[in-house]
């Protein structure tokens, strides 16, 4: 019974205020900021910095089946697909595609 | 015609609202969801309930935080234990949910309301916010907002009630695939959106830095890629701003 309830316990007090209570923080932070401040331009630097650090690194130590992928492959399709991107005149569809593109035809050709 | 003006606030806010819960029909947010399937499979795995793994997803909101509570569940670890894991992770949502709020609230949204949204920021709905927010009227952000964010948390905790145990596992190929989705959307959008010279020097240091840090320092390696970075990047665009000004007050 108390087992039962234990792990909500752990949901609600190691899930939800663990990580709500930065979210609250950030809302205390940014409601003093203006928009055009010079203190949210360095919040934004953070965020987008922080946020992109999270996505090389889902690129560079994947977990589950992609983790047996060869890195210079993954790196291959997300620096060609993101250079196509850019010459293409930066549609989003282009740089999910293309990438993804290269990738499925590298894992094809390393399995076969 | 103040009353039509009115009248054409009131249904404009209900109209951003279901046009902020069309944004779940987006490629990102479909991402999002195939990322849930995934977790669903992982919590049958570790043991959880059903219930238990829909509450983790409406609770917490953030894929790695309930990654890392369900890991460390499976280890035994204790309550403080698990509660230092999971808020190291989550740290990330300050500097996040601080860069949206600004852009969001109106000078008459209550604080309350705020806090209450700040659940449905995560990574997905962060790049969602901060790529259309500015093409939503001031006023009617909110409305927008919340009906993109609570939509999507909804539908992708009916996503890991409804799939668990039915999805055991994605083909290999799919799962990588899947997978892949999510970093290089990231990187095509924020890049896509980047309007200012200060988001495009934190997104090139960001990525050269995530990775680097994780050999250096594993345990803080997001927080000092952000902190860090974020403040190099900062200073180097005020520097370029500053030289910029210079030069046209000399000439």
């Amino acid at each position: 019974m108390l087992e039962e309830y234990w792990t909500y316990v752990l949901i609600v007090v190691a899930g939800f205020v663990a990580t709500d209570f930065w979210r609250w923080l950030g809302v205390l932070a940014g409601n003093r900021l203006n928009e055009e401040s010079e203190a949210l331009n360095w919040v934004r630097a953070v965020a987008t910095a922080l946020v992109m650090a999270v996505t090389a690194k889902l690129i560079v130590f994947p977990t589950g089946v992609l983790a047996d992928s060869p890195l210079w492959l993954r790196l291959a399709a997300a620096g060609i697909g993101f250079c196509v991107f850019l010459a293409t005149g930066k549609k989003v569809a282009v740089g999910v595609i293309v990438p993804i593109a290269i990738l499925v035809a590298g894992l094809f050709l390393l399995e076969g | 015609m103040p009353m039509s003006a009115e009248k054409r606030l009131e249904r404009g806010s209900l109209n951003w609202f279901l046009t902020g819960m069309r944004g779940v029909l987006s490629l990102p947010a479909i991402i999002l969801m195939t990322s849930y399937i995934g977790f669903s499979a992982f919590a049958l795995q570790a043991g959880l309930t059903r219930t238990e793994a829909v509450a983790m997803t409406l609770g917490i909101w953030a894929l790695p935080a309930q990654m890392i509570l369900v890991g460390s569940m499976i280890g035994g670890a204790n309550i403080a234990t698990s509660f230092l894991a999971v808020t190291l992770s989550s740290i990330r949502m300050m500097p996040m949910v601080a860069s949206i709020v600004p852009e969001m609230r109106t000078s008459k949204t209550p604080v309350w309301l705020l806090l209450f949204l700040s659940h449905f920021i995560a990574i997905t709905s962060w790049v969602f916010a901060s790529t259309r927010l500015r093409d939503v009227p001031r006023e009617h952000r909110v409305a927008f907002f919340a009906g993109f964010g609570i939509t999507l948390t909804s539908t992708c905790a009916l996503i890991v009630g409804v799939s668990y145990g039915i999805v055991s596992q994605f083909p290999p190929i799919v799962a990588g695939a899947l997978f892949m989705l999510t970093p290089v959307y990231f990187i095509s959008s924020i890049w896509a959106s980047a309007k200012q010279f200060v988001v495009k020097i934190a997104f090139l240091i960001g990525i050269v830095l995530g990775p680097t840090l994780a050999l250096v320092v594993p345990q803080f390696d997001v927080l000092l890629a952000g902190i860090g970075g974020g403040t190099v990047a900062y200073l180097i665009d005020r520097y370029r701003r500053h030289r910029q000004r210079t030069v046209e007050e000399g000439a």
